[in-house]
């Protein structure tokens, strides 16, 4: 199974919304990084903007980023991967129901907060009948729609699928994390991706595997390796999730020390759009970025900088969710 | 390649497990009635609740409850999953088991009892685990000791419907030897509340495609199967094959479908193309059937669409078990088992008056008949609409 990055729409703490994407680092020792949002004016129908909470306003704008680049095509299947979907208009409906005794609330956040509206307004902003899925599993949700998107593509059902990945910062969960002891800076951002079978148009990068695994067994990379007939050289890059927390960073050591060469690139993202549960659609977009570039910008690399050919994203979520994903160089 | 349910698993209002749900559909019993297991100025709402508390579900599922914490809907999914995995023998050790798991509510049950305590500096670490969808799934998949592919489809009222559709093409696709798949979601004051803002809840319970419908009943529950390939499945466990589904977005509205049902006609029209059957070859319809005046009139017309002057008896069994939400595709999967199994046609529960703008009304008695190939629908909040259909093997 394997998929062509053709287009990409990035809404990020960085200047990525434009058409060219700068990963320059913007931000340097923020408590919290917050998206760098473009004019959606430009992208969104006025009169249906207004209505708009700020999750569906990303994510309508990120697929339209991304479609534009490609001359409007209409995708065969959208789906998107939401770790806390529309969490703030949950919060929002849940607190007015208990604050004022279930009595007198307004439908509007309550609408809005179900999980698949960003997936379901992207196609009625489309007109689109195709396949349309939502995937919220946390830090997997993301790579769940991946992995949706893969099997959509070999199964000849879609020539086109737009997957995005999207999560809003939600200030309430945020202190919950921050109280439990999860001490990391907090992101968000939109990133959605045209998915081709075939190369057409500009080609950022190929997805060639996908895998998220819940409390994996200890050998769970190798067994991914060896199931996509990969070995441990054939990674020259691997884009890890490191955070600045020390219990999750640890996490990394394993690998690095027994599993990759001592001369494999290591490369890291979450300075640059913060820790949240769907960062890894930011990493997938940097990824593909840089094996167009042929380098890695200079705040991503840990040791080891090369001309990456084929990147291994390696992230967990708290422990708990981990996915990897392999993008190679089409070149 | 085929694919097959070799097990399943349920609780509803009408009960737990596969016996007790055929029973009560066989009588067309209903488990609704008034709200009793949380506080509510909407008391006089008729929901379908589930008969255990929270404690007796612990219980029965021998957890652990000191410093322990669980949402109502990761208790029911437990309940309903644990019967199905325990259904299903495999014929030689199976490798790689994937969990797809559909909720809307997720902890909700949870958080909103638990609102302050949560804001507050008591906050426990386990209980960030019932804050979003994926916690339901961990606590289903840590118990069974699932780990590879477990994930969470969330596509409102067709979630489970989502769930089964993506675990049958991970068999497909090779991903995967064995997928439970299907979902859970309790009654919340979150859903009850939100429903009533719309003002589409039925004050005296539903009446699926009854000219007097008067709106949709919340249940909760969970239901969920096991897929398997032909070539892992036990043939003692063969219960059907997944021969159909197609997932299609109608785009026409953020809440409601269209009032020709063109979705609803299009996404039957994809799932019997897959099956590679024709419209007259489907022996009975399992009906989204809400009991909403805008649903039943869609998906009505729909199926006129579709199945013009030929229409197989339809029935809904929201009449019973009200609108489990996420977990009415995977309970709709069960109903189209059970079937298929006892070669029946089950009761549609609440009809008394056709609706005038349908040239057929529902099947309102228990009846013997050929069942061969049973077409479910699942209808969601974003114009999400899926179909599956299950066939005799």
């Amino acid at each position: 199974m394997h998929a062509y990055i053709t287009s990409i729409g990035l809404i990020s703490p960085q200047e990525t919304a434009g058409n060219r994407f700068s990963f320059d680092l913007t931000y340097e020792n923020a408590p919290l990084l917050r998206c760098i949002e473009p004019d959606y004016k430009q992208l969104i129908p006025p009169l249906q903007l207004r209505r708009m909470s700020r999750i569906l306003k990303m994510g309508l704008g990120a697929a339209q980023i991304c479609l534009k680049n490609t001359e409007n095509l209409q995708p065969d299947a959208i789906l998107v991967g939401t770790g806390l979907a529309c969490i703030n208009e949950l919060e929002t409906f849940m607190l007015s129901m208990l604050e004022n005794g279930e009595q007198g609330l307004s439908s509007i956040p309550f609408i809005n907060s179900s999980h698949n509206t960003v997936a379901a307004q992207i196609s009625r902003m489309l007109h689109n009948h195709g396949y349309n899925s939502t995937y919220c599993h946390r830090g997997a949700s993301f790579e769940s729609a991946l992995t949706d998107a893969l099997m959509l593509l070999n199964e000849k059902n879609a020539e086109h699928v737009l997957l995005g990945g999207i999560d809003e910062y939600s200030k309430q969960y945020h202190l919950m994390l921050q109280k439990l002891g999860h001490a990391a800076v907090g992101g968000e951002g939109a990133a959605f991706f045209l998915l081709s079978r075939v190369p057409a148009g500009k080609v950022f990068a190929r997805v060639t595997a996908v895998r998220t695994c819940y409390k994996p067994a200890a050998d769970f990379i190798d067994t991914f390796l060896s199931a996509h007939h990969l070995h441990n050289d054939d990674i020259d890059t691997v884009l890890c999730g490191v955070n600045g927390n020390m219990q999750d960073d640890r996490i990394y050591d394993h690998p690095a020390e027994r599993i990759f060469r001592r001369d494999t690139q290591w490369a890291s993202y979450k300075h640059l759009c913060g820790e949240y549960t769907t960062s890894g659609s930011f990493a997938l977009a940097l990824a593909a970025c840089s094996l167009l570039d042929g380098r890695f910008p200079a705040s991503c690399i840990l040791r080891n900088p090369r001309r990456p050919q084929r990147i291994l994203i390696y992230n967990h979520y708290h422990r708990l969710n981990y996915s990897l994903t392999v993008v190679e160089t089409v070149r | 390649m085929k694919v097959f349910i070799t097990g399943m698993g349920i609780i509803t209002a009408i009960g737990a497990g596969a016996d007790e749900t055929l029973s009560a559909l066989k009588s067309g019993r209903s488990g609704i009635g008034g709200i009793r297991r949380f506080d509510t100025v909407h008391r006089h709402i008729p929901v379908g609740e589930v008969k255990q508390s929270n404690e007796e579900l612990c219980d029965l599922l021998k957890l652990p409850t000191v410093g322990r914490y669980y949402s109502r809907t990761a208790l029911l999914g437990l309940m309903a999953a644990r019967q199905a995995m325990r259904s299903s023998h495999s014929v030689t050790p199976v490798r790689r088991v994937a969990l797809v798991n559909a909720t809307t509510t997720g902890g909700m049950d949870y958080h909103e009892m638990h609102y302050r305590k949560l804001s507050s500096d008591d906050i426990h670490a386990q209980e960030m685990e019932l804050l979003d969808c994926a916690g339901g799934t961990h606590l289903i998949a840590e118990t069974l000791g699932i780990t590879d592919n477990v994930t969470t489809v969330s596509t409102a009222c067709s979630s489970s419907a989502n769930a089964i559709l993506t675990g049958v093409r991970m068999i497909r696709n090779g991903l995967a030897d064995k997928v439970l798949a299907g979902g859970s979601d309790a009654i919340t004051r979150f859903t009850l509340n939100g429903f009533n803002t719309l003002e589409i809840l039925s004050p005296t319970g539903c009446r699926p495609f009854d000219a007097h419908r008067n709106g949709l009943t919340l249940g909760e529950g969970a239901a969920y199967v096991v897929l398997e390939p032909e070539k892992t499945a036990l043939p003692d466990d063969v219960l059907c094959v997944v021969s159909g589904y197609a997932n299609v977005s109608e785009a026409y509205h953020q809440t409601s479908s269209s009032p020709d049902g063109k979705g609803a006609a299009m996404v039957i029209r994809q799932a019997l193309s897959v099956a590679a059957l024709s419209p007259d070859d489907i022996d009975c319809i399992h009906a989204h059937g809400t009991g909403t005046q805008v649903n039943d009139l869609s998906e009505g017309r729909a199926v006129e669409t579709v199945f013009r002057n030929q229409i197989p008896p339809l029935s809904s069994a929201k009449g019973c078990i009200g609108h489990t939400l996420a977990a009415a595709g995977s309970a709709g999967a069960v109903v189209s088992v059970l079937s298929l199994g006892e070669q029946l046609l089950f009761p549609n529960t609440g009809f008394n008056h056709p609706m005038p703008e349908l040239s057929f009304q529902p099947n309102t008695l228990l009846r013997k008949a050929t069942v061969n190939h049973v077409l479910s629908n699942s209808f969601g909040f974003g114009g999400s609409n899926t179909s599956l259909i299950f066939s005799r093997y």
